[in-house]
């Protein structure tokens, strides 16, 4: 199938990009594997396409003791290649070298994947365990929305129309944290159909554990509750089939296995 | 690993290395590398405007009526616009079997999701798709039929509201198993399920119509396996005597069965091209091919296998169903798949008895097209499961249960349970070399100590392959095409050139190379200077086409034939020009040789052509243009056969199967290209992995697919196919030009049978079987889970 026609749009102001999206009919793009596909099947069919990926205000990059501080634009294979600032153990750098393929990596972006908000997206799932923030840009301002909140559903977020992601806030976790992340996928590259990211930070006494692929917005359990024997229960209402909520209890067995790596770690 | 028998190039008069046994690099590989061939798609003609069809969204319903959008309706066209034009019928020639008419365009009812109802033409397809989504239909929509078993039901809704029940065939091979029955020490039973699979090639279909007003004639382009076969049916469809309807298929990627067929979307090109006056095209997308378009491979088995307690097999009781979906397809029509699954299903074991029932079922899908191995996949696996079933059952290994059963090397050749006529081989043998190969001792030590989640498993599939089916075995299968001689010419150019001239197509099976060898094989003449010219009715003698791995075996001796012939022609003509007696000389690496004196076969050439006056007056009136007809010695086909072992861990938390180690033993006969075949049978098998573990096209309980794109519809990839090791035997065939056999299927039929054994090995110490294809994680799962459940309750 062919896309409906559209016009396409290439602001390179910040301002201007927010001014043409706010338009009826008009849709931000960034990288473009996900909406590409979608255009094709008709199943998004904008009047106006917005391109974002060159804007300048959306590429910039900041590694600080306390944050690392992504641009929204940053493209999947320019974090997967150590161009930009990465936590201890290359953590950001192996999530996405794990997305999809190198192709779908090459043009994809982090802030593109977050605000599409693909139940089964690795920078969602990751980041929410991560306790990353997104730093968002309007005419008026912008705000900071931690990603725990970010997403409402299944593709759907709380950013107001127009109100454009800039950038991605990861926090660095303390010394000596775990960090535990497995997908069960069908093929590599293949959405996966169970995952869990666990963030265990000692130090600042946190533990996060998130399921994603639950067809919702991602789970999050912390504290105590970041147990792969709490996920049966936080599944509960999810719609996903027994046969699934175990795969997910199975996954999140062994992110916490990954991320403790036979340590014993406080919860 | 070496081949260790006949290669006939090795000692041809003048070995040049490019004959028959030689793994010379692909001839049509350089332009393929470089990017230069030429499909359909990349074709472009003047005044040439798209097509884009509106497609059903039901699977079952009546049209109530359709709305052209009032600004365009002259650019719509339904059933009710294409005058005159006939449907495509396919009949089995079997009695009983009841005839279904698929219209061009759905009239009166649509009978599958994607049937096309209306067809839009426009400069681009993006505006034929804006037209087709502004064409209004109201459907009626009725019950549909999305399982087979529930399709063969007495009360079921009718696909073909006259046929009274939804069965084009059911069909009975009889015995009476009574007393064995009551005395066999040994009963296995097994009910098993394969996935309706969508083949998909790299190039979907496509076609380009034009009416070239000069010569009254409709020229198709089309991606298709076939094009005789397609020129014969179009023309059928279109009422156009046969001579004014040509066929071009340009470069094809990839067939596997896809393209033995005639579309609907071509009789609605070729009647369009002619109405309009324009060329007009369609390229299908993915969409359609997975969702509107022609599937392949949905069997269900109920099975008893009866046995002596050493695992010897008495009997086997087949019930077999094959989901035909709602047309029969032409040339191969709705039974070619059930018919073969009654044929094949006893494999290359011997037995006493063998009942079978089978019945192909309409339903409310898109028919059914005979992919790469037909039903082979399917009863393979189902008798390799009865196989290792039989080994549970007696305490028995699994490989030692099928070598108790196979025909031996010293029964060749051997007329099985259903008389097919095995012409040679060493079945046990290449089983052997792949129980050898995978060292099944050591994975059983291992198997031996295991405790964790990741399980080990082996699996065994040993099956022949009948390919290059001859008259009498498509006579005898009904089906509405039945292959006679197989014709090739062989023309010699002015400067000492060969053409060879096929009606088969080659669509990666690199025949543009294997053909060349033929022919360098028995003239000598170097392979860069031969060109094998085919994928054109109007350049090449009639042909069925390429399926049924019969063109090596079926085109190769038609190539064989035809040089032959016109190398008699070559020796009287340069006998003359060496003034000898044409029985003294001879033909050897491209001249004609007697003692020390040579001509060139170019000389040769260009004396009978161009200077005639050197030549007496009687010399080959017929000139350097021969055209060869072929048939095997016997016309029941060659039977290459393969042996695959396959070790996996199965992961019984997440019901993951990884691939550890794969062997194969095939024995193609002699090997016309070794690289060749290799890649053959590893393509096969990366197919075959994608039956066993990924590909399935399910259907909810309206008849909607639900695997509608790449991302749902799984595909085995790069990292999904393992490193093969691929041992061959050499048996010529004794009925074959060079002892050749068919080989292109047999890498698919293996891998299904073969990774379920072995998963089901891994999980039987755990008490469960997975019973349908693919074996997904879920399946896998959930069968643990419900295991589990048990011993709770």
């Amino acid at each position: 199938m062919k896309p409906v026609a559209f016009d396409h749009d290439c602001p390179v102001t910040l301002e201007e990009a927010a001014r043409l999206i706010a338009r009826p009919g008009a849709r931000p793009i960034a990288g473009g594997q996900s909406l590409g596909p979608m255009l094709n099947f008709r199943v998004a069919r904008p009047d106006h396409l917005v391109a974002l990926a060159a804007l300048a205000g959306l590429t910039g990059v900041e590694d600080t003791a306390q944050v690392i501080t992504l641009g929204a634009a940053t493209c999947h294979a320019a974090i997967e290649d150590g161009r930009v600032p990465d936590l201890p153990g290359g953590v950001l750098s192996r999530i996405a070298g794990g997305i999809a393929y190198r192709a779908v990596r090459n043009r994809g972006t982090i802030g593109g994947s977050l605000c599409h908000a693909d139940p089964g997206a690795d920078w969602l799932i990751t980041l929410t365990a991560l306790d990353a923030s997104v730093l968002t840009w309007t005419p008026s301002g912008g705000r900071m929305i931690p990603l725990a909140g970010f997403v409402t559903g299944a593709f759907r977020t709380v950013l107001a129309a127009g109100e454009i992601v800039q950038a991605v806030h990861i926090p660095r976790p303390g010394p000596g944290f775990g960090w535990g992340y497995v997908k069960a996928c069908r093929k590599p590259g293949e959405f996966a159909h169970a995952m869990a990211a666990l963030l265990v930070d000692p130090a600042r006494g946190v533990r996060r554990l998130v399921i994603g692929a639950t067809g919702g917005a991602p789970v999050l359990l912390q504290g105590v509750r970041a147990d792969p024997a709490c996920v049966g229960d936080a599944l509960a209402g999810s719609g996903l089939g027994r046969v699934e909520r175990r795969m997910q209890a199975v996954v999140a067995a062994r992110a916490l296995a990954q991320a403790t790596n036979g340590r014993v770690m406080p919860a | 690993m070496a081949g260790d028998g006949i290669r006939a190039g090795d000692t041809a008069p003048g070995n040049t290395g490019q004959g028959v046994g030689h793994s010379v690099p692909r001839k049509e590989d350089d332009r393929y590398l470089r990017g230069t061939g030429e499909y359909v798609g990349d074709i472009r003609l003047a005044g040439m405007r798209e097509l884009a069809f509106v497609r059903s969204p039901y699977a079952h319903a009546r049209l109530v009526s359709i709305r052209k959008p009032a600004d365009a309706a002259h650019l719509v066209f339904t059933a009710d616009d294409l005058c005159d034009v006939l449907p495509i019928i396919a009949n089995s020639g079997l009695p009983g079997f009841k005839s279904s008419a698929q219209p061009a365009l759905a009239s009166g009812k649509v009978r599958h999701v994607g049937e096309a109802v209306a067809v839009c033409v426009a400069d681009t397809r993006a505006e034929a798709e804006d037209l087709a989504a502004a064409v209004i239909v109201e459907y009626d929509e009725l019950p549909a039929l999305s399982d087979m078993l529930d399709a063969a039901r007495p009360d079921a809704p009718l696909v073909h509201d006259h046929w009274g029940d939804n069965l084009f065939l059911q069909t009975r091979v009889e015995a009476d198993l009574a007393e064995i029955a009551r005395t066999a020490p040994v009963v296995v039973r097994r009910t098993l399920r394969t996935a309706r699979q969508c083949m998909s090639p790299m190039e979907g279909r496509g076609v380009i119509a034009r009416w070239e007003a000069r010569l009254e004639q409709l020229v198709l382009t089309t991606s298709t396996q076939m094009p005789h076969i397609v020129r014969t049916g179009l023309a059928g469809c279109l009422g156009l005597p046969e001579e004014q309807v040509r066929i071009i298929a340009p470069d094809v990627g990839g067939g596997f069965g896809y393209k033995g067929i005639l579309l609907p979307e071509e009789v609605c090109a070729g009647f369009l091209a002619r109405h309009l006056g324009h060329p007009v095209r369609w390229i299908e997308d993915r969409r359609e091919q997975l969702a509107g378009n022609a599937n392949c491979r949905e069997h269900h088995y109920d099975l008893t296998a009866y046995a002596d307690a050493d695992g010897r097999l008495i009997a086997l009781d087949a019930d077999a169903s094959v989901d035909a979906g709602a047309y029969s397809i032409y040339p191969f029509s709705a039974c070619l798949e059930a018919a073969q699954v009654a044929s094949i299903l006893p494999g290359p074991y011997r037995m006493d008895a063998y009942r079978c029932v089978t019945r192909s079922v309409a339903t409310n899908k898109a028919g059914i097209v005979p992919y790469r191995g037909v039903a082979r996949a399917g009863v393979c696996y189902a008798m390799e499961t009865m196989m290792d079933a039989i080994a549970a059952e007696t305490g028995l290994a699994p490989h030692l249960v099928r070598l108790r059963n196979l025909v031996p090397a010293d029964a060749m050749p051997f007329d099985n349970i259903t008389n097919k006529h095995f012409d040679s081989g060493d079945y046990p043998e290449a089983l052997r070399r792949v129980v050898a190969a995978i060292d099944v001792e050591g994975v059983r030590r291992r198997q031996a100590v295991q405790d964790g989640p990741v399980r080990l498993g082996i699996g065994f599939a040993i099956f022949c392959e009948q390919g290059a089916h001859g008259t009498s075995v498509y006579h005898g299968w009904g089906i509405p095409m039945v292959p006679g001689f197989e014709q090739a010419v062989a023309r010699l150019t002015p400067d000492g050139g060969l053409e060879l001239r096929v009606g088969i197509q080659s669509h990666g099976q690199g025949l543009e190379t294997t053909l060349a060898q033929v022919g360098h094989e028995i003239l000598g003449i170097s392979i860069e200077r031969i060109r094998v010219v085919h994928g054109d009715t109007a350049l090449t003698p009639y042909s069925t086409g390429t399926w049924g791995s019969r063109c090596m075996v079926m085109a190769g001796g038609a190539v064989a034939t035809a040089c032959r012939e016109l190398g008699e022609r070559i020796l009287a003509i340069g006998a003359h020009l060496l003034q000898v007696a044409p029985d003294a000389a001879r033909i050897e690496r491209g001249q004609v040789v007697c003692g020390a004196r040579t001509v060139s076969i170019s000389e040769v050439a260009r004396t009978w052509y161009l200077r005639p006056q050197e030549l007496p007056a009687d010399v080959c009136s017929g000139g350097l243009e021969i055209t060869g007809g072929y048939k095997t010695l016997r016309d029941t086909g060659t039977f290459s056969y393969a042996a695959h072992a396959v070790v996996v861990s199965v992961d019984t938390e997440l019901g993951d199967v990884a691939i550890l180690d794969y062997a194969i033993c095939e024995d193609g006969g002699v090997l016309v290209n070794p690289m060749i075949v290799d890649g053959q049978v590893h393509g096969g098998v990366a197919q075959g992995i994608g039956t066993a573990l990924y590909e399935e096209m399910p259907f909810d309980s309206a008849g909607q697919p639900l695997a509608t794109t790449l991302a749902d519809y799984m595909l085995p990839g790069a990292t999904e196919v393992p490193a093969l090791r691929v041992d061959h035997m050499v048996t010529p065939s004794p009925y074959s030009a060079f002892g050749q056999k068919g080989i292109g299927e047999g890498g698919a039929i293996g891998p299904p049978a073969a990774i379920a054994n072995a998963v089901n090995d891994a999980l039987r110490p755990l008490g469960v079987s997975v019973d349908r294809l693919p074996i997904t994680p879920h399946r896998i799962v959930q069968a643990l889970m419900d295991r589990c459940d048990r011993g709770v309750s």
